[in-house]
This record gives C-alpha cells, structure tokens and sequence, in this order.
C-alpha cells in the first residue's frame, strides 16, 4: 500500500516537474508546478511529517504560485511567448546535468542502501510534548519550534521583513 | 514502509534536483529559471523530510520549515528583480542581460 502510493506520488511530482521545464507557454508551466509542488506536499505526509505537508500546500502552491501568476500577467508577455525558448548550448548542459544525476545518485543510492524504516515505537518516541505524553505532529513542531528554534525562528521573521522591504523597493517605480 | 528505504526517497529528490537544474541552465525565459530553482528547493527539503522520518529526528522537519520561508523570500525578492529588468529592458530572456559583461 506504501509501496504504491510512494510510486503514484514520485510519477507525479517528476511528471509535473518535467512537463513544466519543457512546456513553452508560461502560465502552463505554473500550473504543471502546482501540480509537482501537490505531489510533493503528499509526500511529505506519507512520511509522517503532516505540517511541513500542510504548509508546503498553502506556501508553494498557493503564495508562491499566485506571485508567479501575478508577476506574469503584469509583464505582459506577448511575443516573448513565441521566441526561441532554448539556449544554444543545451546539449552539453542536458549532457552535464546527467553526469551529475549519475554521480550523486550513485552515492545516495549505494550510501543508504541499507537504512531500515523506523519502528512505531521509534516514531513515537520523537512526538512528546512538555509534560511527556505522546501528542501529534503538529504539537510537537509547534513545542520544539518556540523552546529549542526560538532564535532562528525570530532571525527568519526578521529576514522575511527585509525580503518584503526589499521587493517593495525594487519593483516600485523609480522617482 | 517495507521495500521503500531512505534510497528511494534520496533517489527522486536527485531526479528532482536534476530536472531542476535542467531547466535553470536551458531554458532562456528568466521567470522560468525562478521556478526551477523551487524544484530544486523542494529537492533539498524531501532530504530533509526523508531523513528527518528514518533517523527519526523531528529537527529536519524545522530546518526545512526555514528553507520553506528562505525560498519564500527568494520568490519575493527574485521577482521584484524580474519587474525592474522588464521595466528597464523590456525583455525577460537571459540572454539579453548583459549589462555587466566585460
């Protein structure tokens, strides 16, 4: 039953990801990367991480992906739809990307061939929350993010305030 | 999960990373090459997830919550750029950005 939903859901994500690379209209390709992004949310919940999957949903599919639409409508494409959509040189670097795969996924492949999934009781012992008890995922990331995270957490807020700051200044018109 | 082991993750995230990659380096529409560089960031945090369920250790579940919202700020930040060239370029090809070559 894993086995199948874990094959179901990578045909998905690879599906989307390569038909939104090769698609020439762009806002084909956002939706073919909502599509990938979907997959990758389920996956995340098959491996019992239920919140990253919930905000992989709500942050890439749906605050990411309207950004890109938005961002498309505004530069009125046009003809740039029609042009050349490939570089000269893609061969050598289709070629290139290929000796990477092959190389990293050899080592990922023979460096981790033997890792036995985890038992229940294993799983269970990382999701306890303050007075010791056994809570959900969402709980436990909520304790451990606020008690042991509680300096980067407020570094990122502090960097998504400069990003926003940042992306006003540049996109605005300049007087 | 018997038959899926930590490889088979790692392995589709590589696929993932590589598809990425590809079209960052052939594709010539800059917005295009901002949505590849989210296909290899979502690679990075299936790792991430992946190991953070085999160990088990919840600590990869947050890190990838950062990397979440780093790309976020990327998207942001990447896409004001993107409306400045237009503005002052008209163009979205890479190619066409040359301002700095030497």
């Amino acid at each position: 039953m894993d086995q199948v939903a874990f094959y179901v859901i990578s045909a998905i994500i690879l599906g989307g990801a390569l038909a939104m690379v090769s698609s020439r209209a762009l806002v084909r390709s956002v939706i073919w990367m909502v599509v990938s992004f979907v997959g990758v949310g389920a996956l995340f919940i098959l491996l019992q991480a239920e919140f990253i999957g919930v905000v992989q949903v709500l942050v890439y599919a749906g605050g990411i992906v309207v950004l890109f639409l938005f961002v498309i409508m505004l530069v009125n494409l046009g003809d740039f739809q029609r042009m050349e959509y490939l570089h000269r040189q893609w061969l050598p670097a289709v070629l290139l990307v290929c000796l990477l795969f092959a190389e990293v996924g050899f080592l990922l492949w023979a460096g981790t061939q033997d890792t036995v999934a985890p038992t229940a009781e294993q799983l269970d012992a990382t999701l306890r929350s303050v007075d010791g008890s056994v809570v959900g995922n969402v709980e436990t990331i909520g304790m451990v993010l606020y008690t042991d995270f509680i300096l980067p957490f407020e570094v990122v807020s502090v960097l998504l305030l400069v990003a926003m700051i940042g992306a006003i200044y540049l996109a605005k018109k300049q007087v | 999960m018997e038959g899926i082991g930590l490889n088979h993750y790692l392995l589709l995230s590589a696929m993932l990373f590589s598809i990425g990659a590809i079209g960052v380096l052939v594709r010539r529409n800059v917005i295009l090459v901002l949505m590849s560089l989210e296909l290899m960031f979502n690679a990075g945090n299936i790792n991430l997830i992946a190991v953070s369920y085999f160990r088990p250790d919840l600590t990869g579940q947050i890190f990838s919550i950062f990397t979440i919202t780093v790309a976020a700020a990327e998207v942001a930040i990447g896409l004001g750029l993107v409306i400045a060239l237009f503005r002052n370029k008209e163009a979205i090809n890479v190619d066409e950005f040359n301002v700095l070559k030497g």
